[in-house]
């Protein structure tokens, strides 16, 4: 992002005269905007249609609503401009915000797991000593190729009394069957889904990331006596910070978006309702009430937060990304 | 394992070799092999039980150990592929569809964008590329709905184009294609102009080329998102023709609990599912050039 300052197109020409002067060199230049502007087109074009549009017809539709008009038999419901009733009636849902709390409980399980299995996962793969890198490294990213609905039905299996291998071993062990699938196990579990799902690709962007460290900065630390761990931590970690932070960015609205992984469990348990996090609160409420402009409103609500949210946590790591530049 | 990553990074090979005469075999060596290697066992778990699990019959899944391979291979196949008049099969396809094309498209359309932020100095610049970085951060699936209503509008919902357009637009594409972009010397693109090639031929001749590690990476980025998607066609389609494969195996899944014979022909599509991807995963893998994310952040 510090590159928005990319050295001028084109050097060579750099004793043209400005734009507004009418001299030869401007229909170049009206050519480079031509060519600019058709190159951006099919982008700007879906990036309207199915982003820009998107959003203000949410903006607008979460500040409709149904009014009843006339009374009695004969009154009729007709979509009218209620400013920020939706809002109010989204903020006022206490299941609405029970899902963010359990999204908080899942992502407070999910992300520090996933970033920190990745993290130990690319130092270990980077360590001179370590044996078997490249099949653990090949195995660990396995599942990013696993979408999210099938590793949930995968573990889904995994977690179900009667199929579960590890409530059989407890089983046998007797402890009876472990309570995967009901509350409040289902947190941890369902995080388990997004740890598994996310911890390879992870691994490997802060592993690359690790890989473009010189040697030699190593090589300066063993020399003043530094350990393996001490490199680890005190070199290799802040090093790859830039590659934590992004990481950390997309484990992020991954976890608030999270809808795949426990609506794919539902049909096993009963500790997952059909609310249990706020896109699917969303999706009951467009699709199942069609009341669409509360689902706007929320939509717009998780959104926002989201977004609040990113801003934040880039702005707090903005000196570590820039090198305090 | 040495020998992959300078093949994949060119960058990587400036960097010494290793010094090898370290003692192998130390405490720490060995922990953190062992370390790796569970992390290994950790994700290959799941993938091992849908494989074995899939040669289990009806009657085996739920009273065999839970490892133990089953005798119903073939028929559970069988079931599957007969399943709805071979919806399965369609299913595939239209995973293949969604996800080819779309990232097919995306890579381009971002490439295209990308190219023109990076290598052109024009009004409005600025703006686009902010309007991109904000992109990056709204998370595409929060606008499922609103774009569903859009669709409706235009009386496409229900259609493939539904979940064809929306995944085409990546603005994180875009914000990484123009990263790659940043790198194709301005010289060599001047010396072009000199010698007279037009402004699309340069992208095509000399931008493109040099692009296409990047691209690759972004193209197989955008293939696993889009064959990982499941809350759009979920929204978008009722017509169980069009699904793609996590939205088909969803409804075999959730109608499993009233029928527990769909629960084998889940667990069948699961490891079919997988097993492609995983392969062309394990194929492609030298072509990753994730360094560029992290890289691209750094600026």
């Amino acid at each position: 992002m510090a590159s928005t300052t990319a050295p001028p197109a084109h050097p060579a020409r750099a004793g043209t005269p400005s734009e507004d002067g009418a001299s030869p060199a401007r229909r170049p230049r009206q050519r480079h905007r031509l060519a600019a502007w058709t190159m951006l087109a099919p982008a700007l074009l879906l990036f309207v249609a199915f982003l820009l549009v998107p959003i203000g017809y949410a903006l607008w539709l979460s500040l409709r609503g149904l009014r009843l008009e006339g009374g009695g038999p004969f009154g009729r419901r007709v979509e009218t401009f209620v400013g920020l009733e939706n809002y109010a009636t989204a903020i006022a849902d206490a299941e609405f915000l029970a899902g963010f709390g359990r999204l908080l409980v899942y992502g407070a399980l999910a992300v520090p797991f996933t970033l920190g299995l990745a993290l130990v996962f690319a130092l270990l793969l980077d360590a001179r000593a370590a044996r078997a890198t490249r099949f653990s490294r090949t195995a660990i990213f396995l599942p990013y190729a696993v979408p999210g609905v099938v590793a949930s039905l995968l573990w889904g299996f995994l977690y179900l009394p009667g199929t579960s291998p590890f409530s059989w071993l407890t089983d046998q062990l007797g402890g009876g069957a472990i309570p995967f699938l009901q509350d409040p196990w289902i947190f941890a579990s369902v995080a388990n889904i997004a740890v598994w799902g996310g911890v390879g690709f992870n691994m490997i962007i802060i592993y690359t990331s690790l890989r473009g460290i010189p040697e030699e900065i190593y090589e300066a630390a063993r020399i003043d006596g530094a350990g393996e761990w001490q490199i680890a931590w005190r070199i290799k970690v802040p090093l790859v910070a830039p590659a934590l932070v992004l990481t950390g960015l997309f484990s992020l609205i991954g976890t608030l978006q999270v809808y795949g992984e426990p609506t794919t469990l539902r049909p096993m348990t009963s500790a997952i309702s059909q609310t249990w996090v706020p896109l699917m609160t969303i999706y009951r409420d467009a699709f199942t009430r069609d009341d669409l402009p509360l689902a706007a409103a929320e939509s717009v609500l998780l959104a926002g937060l989201t977004v609040v949210l990113s801003v934040v946590l880039l702005r707090l790591n903005q000196r570590r990304i820039f090198g305090g530049s | 394992m040495s020998a992959a990553p300078s093949t994949a990074r060119p960058t990587a090979t400036a960097a010494p070799p290793r010094p090898t005469g370290r003692p192998r075999r130390s405490v720490g060596g060995v922990a953190a092999t062992t370390v790796l290697l569970l992390g290994a066992l950790y994700c290959l778990v799941p993938v091992a039980w849908v494989v074995v699990a899939s040669t289990k019959s009806r009657g085996e899944l739920f009273t065999t150990f839970t490892f133990l391979p089953g005798s119903g291979l073939l028929d559970n196949l069988g079931d599957l592929f007969a399943y709805g008049g071979g919806q399965f099969g369609g299913w595939a396809l239209n995973s293949l569809l969604y996800a080819g094309v779309g990232s097919v498209l995306s890579t381009l359309v971002s490439a295209l964008a990308g190219y023109a932020l990076a290598k052109y100095e024009f009004t409005g610049r600025n703006l686009v590329f902010f309007l991109v970085l904000a992109g990056v951060l709204i998370p595409g699936i929060t606008l499922a709905v609103p774009q569903y209503l859009i669709m409706s509008d235009l009386g496409l919902a229900g259609s493939r184009w539904s979940v064809l357009l929306p995944s085409i637009i990546s603005p994180f594409g875009i914000y990484l294609a123009r990263v790659f972009a940043a790198s194709v010397p301005d010289d060599t693109v001047e010396a072009a102009r000199l010698d007279g090639a037009s402004e699309g031929r340069i992208f095509i001749s000399i931008a493109l080329p040099m692009l296409v590690p990047g691209l690759v990476t972004l193209f197989m980025l955008q293939f696993v998102g889009i064959w990982n998607n499941f809350l759009l066609p979920f929204i978008m389609l009722a017509d169980q023709g069009k699904y793609p494969l996590t939205v088909g195996l969803y409804t075999l899944l959730s109608r499993g609990s009233g029928e527990p014979g769909l629960y084998s022909l889940a667990i069948i599509g699961a490891a079919l599912s997988v097993v492609p991807l995983a392969a062309l995963m394990l194929v492609l893998q030298r072509y990753w050039r994730l360094d560029v994310l992290s890289g691209g952040l750094k600026g």
